[in-house]
């Protein structure tokens, strides 16, 4: 019987991938905090786990040259989404410092709580490998 | 993994506000730097910021699930630096070395006020970028112990 680590890990895995993506958009978020125009993004989380579940996205297409552009996400509902300001300011600019902050935290403690799990589905793993 | 791209963003962003510390030195320095002529004399100097966005043909990570084809952007740049265009102060002193044939000097536009929230604005941003690196190396730190016991 062959161990197959998608099976084993779980959803943890992609959980885990998706905080760190959704970590870049916030941090992007904060370093833009005082560029004018510059609106503020992020991640639908439950829509990334929705589509990490079913695994299908899209209908991938090769591509044989750089120019290419990659269609295998298009029309995902995993876009990157525009948060809604809830006092814009007077330069175009919708970023809360202190509310991307807070978000920016929470999501690192999320990522720590998604990887005590994966963590502990491979010390599972390696107990069932050694037989203890 | 692009936890590597947080330090690139939380860099760009400390870059910027660095210079934009830089600038509101330059004119509080300046502040009272006086001069004979309109031409002569020290404007105030503003960094111009800009979102630097991913190209669109290349996104960094394609393939991964929920990653869409639309990057989530790398940071901020400097555009430039440009001067105020506000007025400047031209005072009556004729005892000043600098003055002109009429008696008058010309100040600089500096807002010292303006100047001094500049710069408590930029430190507690770059104090931000820092807290985000902070985050992102001890996220990263995490990664590396995965699987010990």
């Amino acid at each position: 019987m062959a161990i197959s680590f998608d099976n084993a890990l779980g959803i943890h895995e992609h959980a885990l991938q998706a905080r760190v993506k959704r970590a870049e958009v916030l941090a992007n978020n904060l370093a833009n905090a005082d560029t004018p125009g510059y609106k503020a993004r992020d991640l639908d989380f439950s829509a990334l786990m929705e589509q990490a579940k079913g695994q299908i996205s899209g209908l991938p297409m090769t591509r044989t040259n750089d120019q290419h552009m990659d269609t295998s996400m298009a029309g995902s509902s995993s876009e990157l989404l525009y948060r809604t300001p809830h006092q814009p300011s007077i330069d175009g600019n919708t970023v809360d410092s202190q509310q991307e902050q807070s978000h920016f935290m929470r999501n690192a403690m999320d990522f720590q709580a998604s990887f005590q799990f994966l963590n502990a589905k491979f010390s599972g793993l390696s107990k069932a490998i050694k037989g203890e | 993994m692009s936890l590597g791209n947080i330090f690139d963003i939380a860099g760009s962003g400390m870059t910027a506000q660095s210079l934009r510390l830089n600038t509101t030195a330059s004119n509080i320095a300046n502040a009272e730097t006086a001069s004979s002529s309109v031409d002569g004399t020290y404007r105030a100097r503003k960094p111009v910021f800009a979102a630097i966005q991913q190209s669109l043909l290349n996104p960094g990570q394609a393939g991964m699930p929920g990653f869409s084809s639309e990057g989530p952007g790398a940071g901020v740049r400097v555009d430039g630096v440009v001067e105020s265009d506000a007025e400047l102060q031209m005072r009556y002193e004729p005892n000043h070395p600098a003055a002109n044939e009429d008696g008058y000097v010309y100040y600089p536009n500096v807002n010292v006020v303006e100047e001094m929230a500049d710069m408590m604005s930029s430190s507690r941003s770059f104090q931000m970028n820092v807290d985000v690196m902070n985050t992102a190396k001890s996220m990263m730190q995490r990664i590396l112990t995965l699987g010990q016991q």
